[in-house]
């Protein structure tokens, strides 16, 4: 049809619709919603329902590659394929180098945002430029910056040029000890940006008379932060708590290109690495699959707990 | 006093801001030294050891246009599977009444906790070896096709338009086709510039997802091929730390360009789940 539809912004009345015509209206809102809706739906069922049962069918059985079409049987073996992974050193390696991730990452990238989205909110001028620069490393590829990061922090790079007598021996991506922290700082810095700007929404919910209040009182700058800002902010803090756990779990491109696929001797593996390693490189997608639930669980563990004491407190 | 705390507060976010851009910075120099220059003299662009030779090997090396245009049918496919679709079931969640809609926006939701490492093996298994979609456009982009929060953030913008605009519409005897197309969607283009953009960066610096499905060199998106520089080829080139910067100044250039042009449009909120690696 060619009428061009020009909005009444102002509709005095819509004529009340009597019984059979509202019935057929309300059958056509109907099926238009689903048959709207349908290409969705079936993206949902295909993309995460499916496999999401797959993953938990793989899991409990031998499950292996074959050509396409070819029908083999693949044995149920119970949960043997978890118990290997939860006695398997290189697993529970990689479980702990992440458990050592997330001990740096997660507290740092909380009281950094924190700190400088407070800064930011009391910054008039620049305020536009610190933004932009707060956020590029977010919106960067990962990929991008790892080769920044490798140029830095290799033996000669700049960061130990600088160091000079104190730079360490093996270099940062290739020293045991440091290899995982270093991992935990680029994603610091990668992440940081995302939860300033959290925090900098969530700033701007905490009343001014609550600081007026304590200024008045005669509370300083500290006090005021530590009384009124960071209670103010309690449930953005659960949210960053949660994301920057969340993605740490799954963890993969920076220890698989930043230290050369979890080096060096797996001192950085992470368990999404090694469930490529396993299930993709090695043809074990049963056992893969059983690591991702058993993560999954994990990850599930610990957002409750920060939940839960996190949480609500008052 | 208070003069105090405002310098000291400047200095705290100058360094933070430095902190933040200097590797940007650091990547552009790095990609034009002819001999590459760790040093701190290194970090000052020198004119005797300026080159654009980085480029040309990246180039001889993995084919930037070739990675360029992958990613951006990568891309390009995502954003249009997330607009129209992600529209559409918008739309079918804001304005229309049915009795399944408030199941479908709970699915919605709950889609985005379901953690992509538990997904990643079956989806390998199910796209590249049953389907056959390895080394596919449409396998690379499948997983992608619609965001979710998509969904979510068009539903919230049709909410926000007075119902009474779509009730006129339907009573001059619009159809409902005709109520999204020419009256809620022209409403909402500053929103679709948002969702636009934000759906350009995820697949633009996916990594995990199109490195599981492609083999093919001349398949991958920008961002694996370069990640395979990086992890392979790396020690075979005259200068590896110039040509890797070189293909990385390439990689984040249209993020960068993009996000410092349309600043305005990034809205904090809604960037959150839309932008992953």
């Amino acid at each position: 049809m060619a009428t061009t539809l020009t909005p009444k912004p102002v509709l005095a009345e819509v004529p009340a619709r009597r019984g059979s015509e509202h019935r057929r209206h309300r059958a056509r809102q109907s099926f238009l919603g689903w048959l709207f809706s349908a290409p969705y739906l079936v993206f949902v069922a295909v993309i995460f329902a499916y496999p999401l049962g797959f993953a938990l069918y793989m899991s409990v059985h031998d499950y292996f590659f074959t050509a396409p079409g070819v029908n083999v049987v693949r044995p149920f073996v119970g949960a043997r394929n978890y118990l290997k992974a939860l006695s398997d050193p290189a697993v529970l390696r990689s479980f702990g180098n992440l458990g050592v991730f997330l001990v740096i990452n997660v507290p740092l990238t909380v009281v950094l945002s924190l700190v400088l989205a407070t800064l930011l909110n009391r910054v008039v001028h620049a305020r536009a430029f610190l933004r932009v620069s707060f956020y590029l490393p977010y919106l960067t590829a990962s990929v991008a910056l790892v080769g920044v990061w490798l140029f830095l922090f290799s033996g000669s790079g700049l960061v130990n040029q600088v160091l000079g007598p104190l730079a360490p021996s093996p270099p940062w991506l290739v020293n045991e000890r440091l290899a995982m922290p270093s991992i935990a700082l680029f994603v610091t810095w990668k992440q940081l940006g995302f939860y300033i700007l959290l925090y900098l929404a969530a700033l701007q919910n905490v009343g001014t008379e609550l600081y007026e209040a304590a200024a008045t009182d005669g509370a300083t700058r500290w006090q005021a932060f530590w009384n009124v800002t960071v209670p103010g902010v309690r449930s953005a803090t659960v949210l960053v708590l949660l994301l920057a756990t969340i993605t740490g779990a799954n963890l993969f491109t920076e220890p698989y290109l930043l230290t050369g696929g979890g080096g060096p001797n797996g001192a950085s593996s992470s368990p999404v690495l090694v469930m490529y390693q396993q299930g993709i490189q090695q043809g074990k997608p049963g056992y893969a699959a059983a690591i991702g639930v058993l993560l999954v669980i994990l990850t599930l563990v610990i957002a409750f707990l920060q939940n839960k004491f996190g949480g609500e407190r008052d | 006093m208070a003069k105090l705390g405002s310098w000291l507060r400047g200095i705290v976010l100058g360094v933070g801001a430095l902190a933040f851009l200097f590797p940007f910075y650091y990547m552009v120099v790095g990609s034009l030294q002819r001999e590459v220059d760790p040093s701190v003299a290194g970090a000052f662009p020198n004119p005797a050891n300026l080159t654009g030779d980085n480029y040309v090997n990246i180039n001889a090396r993995l084919n930037l246009l070739q990675g360029i245009a992958n990613s951006g049918i990568f891309a390009a496919g995502v954003i249009i599977g997330t607009v129209v679709f992600g529209a559409l079931a918008g739309y079918a969640l804001a304005v229309l009444q049915w009795r399944g809609r408030g199941g479908v926006f709970a699915l919605a939701l709950l889609v985005q906790v379901v953690p992509f490492q538990l997904l990643m093996v079956p989806l390998y298994v199910l796209i590249a070896r049953d389907y056959g979609l390895a080394d596919n456009y449409l396998g690379i982009m499948l997983p992608f096709i619609i965001n979710s929060t998509a969904v979510i953030i068009f539903r919230q913008y049709f909410l926000q338009l007075p119902k009474s605009l779509f009730e006129a519409a339907r009573i001059d005897g619009a159809s409902e086709w005709q109520v999204l197309t020419r009256i809620a969607l022209p409403l909402i283009r500053p929103a679709l510039v948002t969702v636009v953009l934000i759906t350009f960066i995820g697949p633009w610096n996916e990594f995990l997802w199109p490195f599981l499905i492609t083999k093919r060199a001349n398949m991958q998106p920008l961002a694996v091929s370069l990640a395979n520089y990086i992890s392979n080829v790396a020690n075979s080139t005259a200068n590896p730390f110039g040509a890797m910067l070189a293909g990385a100044v390439v990689l984040a250039g249209p993020v960068v360009v993009l996000f410092i042009v349309f600043q305005r449009w990034f809205v904090a909120s809604e960037i959150g789940s839309g932008v992953k690696g």
